[in-house]
């Protein structure tokens, strides 16, 4: 049986290597392992815990925003000092809007290169690019003449002959299944988003300062307040948001369908699905410790896929593993007490192999993300977001467990971004009419407790997200933990053997030419993973590494 | 010089309007200090027959750099990959993963040998001979040597590559440093966590046109963008002469807009042009949204200007 591996994955954040065995046109075993080790826990003991938020926003500047929110999340917890109502309405804006942008930009910049062949859309005919346009979604610049341009400009940069990005891709693999005119379509709307999301990305400036990398959230609330109490900002966002749910209903949402159209066998057969699924929930309608929070989304955990039962969160039964991840070996630890004993990375495919812990939930590998956060609102019966799943289940003709697949990861993300989006302008509403009550606080009142324990646990674009810290007498960082989607997502196995969430999913996905691993990489982006890595093939027989394409 | 008609004809074919292209050739020839005259000049390095090729290499960092690079409104981000740069390498944004994208970086090194521009994101972790962090299976310190080697130029963009950034933070767990410390190779520093874009391509810009480094300070950074002090061009510095501060976080004060430099602003310790130019083009800044400097832009800034809510 041949190893595979695919070390540097593109298109993600950071740092990736991911391994297969391939036996029958069929993925057997995989490997996941993250190559850098940047220390962030180690950094912030000692230092004055309200920095953490600047630090550990640097975990990723992709998803930017999120490690602060949780950050400030588990200080205001170990304060006591839970933000007003405009505070928690400002955080909610500002997170929304990185949902848009950034769930939007996986779709088109990091996931359509998977199922989009830029190549042939060359050969599209711009006026059945336009009709096809037409039949989907009702949006400006999608005249045959928009299509044509598109179509000429390409043609100008591939004469040029100097690809740049696009060169070495997979073009014309068999898997890459749509037709030139939906090629040249999704490829228009690829460079229509890249000038949106500079949008997106002011929606968040306007609260948070700038993107990325947002400096608005202090204990206990925000420091945008001359922001929030603006009516001129708000309309601002409103203007913007109205624009995103534009091209979300008649770009995004049927650009989506569109793929999903071809791959179906991908839904029927659950290739890329996993067994279990935690969510936080995401949006505080009121403020308070974590237990005692109304989510906007719900959060829940769902073991074996059985949507009948989702259970509540129990923070206290998640454990990080070291068995398999190069930390000194120790026992299963909640994260308020977990260590970072890091040691050199020798790659062992029967013992450590990765930078990564290995979380688990009650023991269990748990996906998390927009598929797990859709599921648990879903089984939780939140209204919009069941409309939501219904109207693409029905589009589309498959049933609720065609979900448990790559492509029902795709579908959720989007069904998420509708579902946050067409909430935002009630949001702004709920601004205006809690300054119309003279409601203007925007943080909270507090003191230094002495030593204290906080937990900020959230979802985030790429799933369940928590920050533990411990702060002592001397009012500085005794200990801090990240917990995050993608080392839930991408940790490798555990001391039972169980696989890591995109180790299991990538089990039984099938691989038409292995030098040319699309399929693999395609249900990698799903997860939307934040490290970045790359693929070579190992012979075992000879345990000689062949390097193999990947796009 | 090629004819203005000519150029502007060939921006046209690239699918860019005249219009849009003057503006920003303007808006560049003003961030880099240069006299309008400058600007047909500008314009012409702009759109060569023969796009610059770019490599842009990630080491230990969190990609913001990259994301705020896709903020830029003057090019955008889609007519700097197909108009105006030749983006050999990039790994958040090429579509070849593993080896096929390794043939990239080589093909890209071996054709353009020597006449390259390197753009660095990121640190070099440097203990136990760089271990811990690796693409394709080499060090970033060796991909770091071989690729400044052979560079027209190398830019540092973004605090990590320019200073070491978050992870050299104290205890500096991997060792990490500056692009410039590992290889041993003088770097322009765009500084910043993340650095605003239009000092990132103001910076390419300069260098295409002129064919030199732009003006640079004691710490590698281009003067025209960190020649002036936050404090001193501070839109709150009136409040400061007033005495009037802000004390916590949501007071009268802060409603007013009132000085930060009681909650622990930077601003007077920072060089850079953000009250000028703000960011997300000119929607806000940290101080803007009642928030203090942290001085991002500094050297080692987590250690030197830490802690962030303490006055100087």
């Amino acid at each position: 049986m041949a190893k595979y591996t695919i070390d540097p994955i593109t298109r993600i954040e950071g740092h990736l290597r991911i391994d297969v065995e391939i036996e029958g046109g069929k993925v057997t075993n995989a490997w996941s392992s993250a190559q850098l080790f940047r220390g962030l826990e180690l950094i912030l003991q000692g230092r004055d815990p309200r920095d953490a938020p600047h630090i550990t926003q640097r975990a990723c500047g992709v998803c930017t925003e999120v490690h602060a929110l949780a950050s400030i999340r588990a200080i205001d917890d170990a304060l006591k000092a839970y933000p007003p109502a405009l505070g928690r309405l400002a955080r909610n804006l500002v997170h929304g809007a990185q949902f848009v942008h950034d769930h939007i930009t996986h779709f088109y910049a990091l996931h359509a290169l998977d199922f989009v062949d830029v190549v042939s859309a060359l050969k599209a005919d711009p006026k059945k690019t336009a009709a096809l346009a037409e039949s989907l979604g009702n949006y400006p610049k999608s005249g045959s003449a928009d299509f044509k341009a598109v179509q000429e400009r390409l043609k100008t940069f591939v004469e040029s002959g100097q690809l740049g990005p696009f060169a070495n891709g997979y073009w014309g693999h068999p898997d890459y299944r749509l037709p030139a005119e939906a090629n040249l379509m999704a490829t228009a709307h690829y460079l229509e988003w890249l000038r949106l999301q500079v949008k997106a990305a002011r929606m968040m400036a306007l609260f948070g300062a700038k993107n990325p990398h947002v400096q608005t959230y202090v204990a206990g609330g925000v420091s945008c307040v001359q922001d929030i109490l603006s009516v001129d900002r708000l309309a601002e966002f409103l203007y913007y948001l109205k624009e995103m749910q534009a091209f979300i209903d008649n770009v995004y949402l049927p650009d989506l369908l569109a793929v999903a159209s071809f791959y179906k066998d991908w839904g029927a057969n659950n290739i890329g699905g996993c067994t279990n699924f935690l969510a936080y929930g995401n949006f505080p309608q009121n403020s308070g410790a974590f237990a005692s929070e109304k989510m906007f989304l719900p959060g829940g955990v769902i073991a074996k896929r059985d949507l009948s039962k989702v259970m509540a969160v129990d923070p206290a039964k998640i454990t990080e593993e070291v068995k398999r991840a190069w930390y000194s070996d120790g026992p299963a630890l909640h994260p308020s007490k977990g260590e970072t004993k890091f040691i050199k990375p020798d790659y062992d495919y029967d013992g450590k192999y990765s930078y990564f812990k290995a979380p688990r939930y009650d023991g269990m590998a748990v996906e998390v993300g927009p598929l797990a956060q859709v599921l648990a609102a879903y089984g939780n019966g939140h209204a919009q977001t069941k409309a939501m799943v219904e109207a693409v289940l029905k589009h589309l003709s498959i049933p609720a467990t065609a979900l448990f697949s790559t492509l029902g990861r795709a579908a959720a993300r989007c069904i998420e971004t509708k579902v946050i989006a067409d909430a935002m302008g009630g949001w702004v509403m709920e601004v205006i009419e809690e300054v119309k009550k003279g409601n203007l606080a925007t943080a909270a009142e507090w003191k230094w407790p002495g030593e204290a324990m906080g937990a900020g646990l959230i979802d985030v674009p790429r799933g369940a997200l928590g920050h533990w810290i411990h702060i002592d007498a001397k009012n500085k960082i005794q200990n801090y933990q990240l917990v995050v989607p993608s080392t839930w997502n991408l940790g490798p196995r555990d001391a039972k053997g169980q696989l890591g969430p995109v180790e299991e999913a990538l089990v039984g996905t099938p691989v038409a030419d292995p030098k040319r691993p699309l399929e693999i990489i395609r249900t990698v982006h799903s997860f939307d993973p934040c490290i970045a890595c790359g693929v070579h093939v190992i012979d075992p027989q000879t345990n000689q590494v062949h390097k193999i394409k990947v796009l | 010089m090629e004819h203005k008609e000519e150029v502007l004809e060939r921006i046209e074919a690239k699918g860019v309007s005249r219009r849009d292209f003057v503006k920003y050739c303007t808006l560049v020839t003003s961030v880099l200090g240069l006299a309008p005259s400058m600007v047909p000049r500008v314009a012409e390095a702009m759109a060569a027959k023969q796009r610059p090729t770019a490599i842009w290499l990630h080491f230990a960092e969190c990609t913001g750099c990259s994301e705020a690079l896709l903020r830029t409104t003057y090019p955008w981000i889609d007519e700097v990959v197909l108009e105006v740069l030749n983006v050999a390498y990039h790994e958040t944004i090429m579509a070849p993963s593993g080896e096929a994208a390794e043939k990239s970086l080589h093909d890209a090194m071996t054709q353009y040998k020597g006449k390259y521009i390197l753009i660095c994101e990121g640190g070099i972790p440097m203990k136990d001979g760089g271990v811990y962090g690796k693409v394709g299976g080499k060090t970033m310190l060796d991909i770091a040597k071989a690729a400044t080697k052979d560079a027209l130029a190398t830019i540092c963009v973004g605090n990590c590559a320019c200073s070491g950034g978050v992870q050299a933070a104290k205890p500096n767990p991997t060792g990490a440093v500056s692009v410039e410390k590992a290889t041993g190779v003088k770097t322009i520093n765009i500084n910043g966590c993340p650095p605003n874009p239009i000092n990132i391509i103001a910076t390419v810009v300069h260098y295409l046109l002129l064919g030199k480094l732009p003006a640079l300070d004691a710490k590698g950074r281009p003067l025209f963008a960190y020649g002036m002090n936050i404090h001193d061009n501070c839109p709150r510095r009136a409040h400061y002469e007033a005495g009037e501060f802000v004390k916590k976080f949501g007071d009268e004060g802060a409603m007013k807009g009132w000085c930060l430099a009681e909650v622990g602003c930077k601003g007077p310790n920072t060089f850079n042009n953000c009250p000028q130019v703000m960011f997300n083009d000119g929607t806000n800044w940290p101080i803007g949204a009642g928030h203090p400097c942290i001085g991002c832009s500094e050297p080692n800034f987590w250690d030197e200007q830490s802690p962030f809510y303490q006055p100087i």
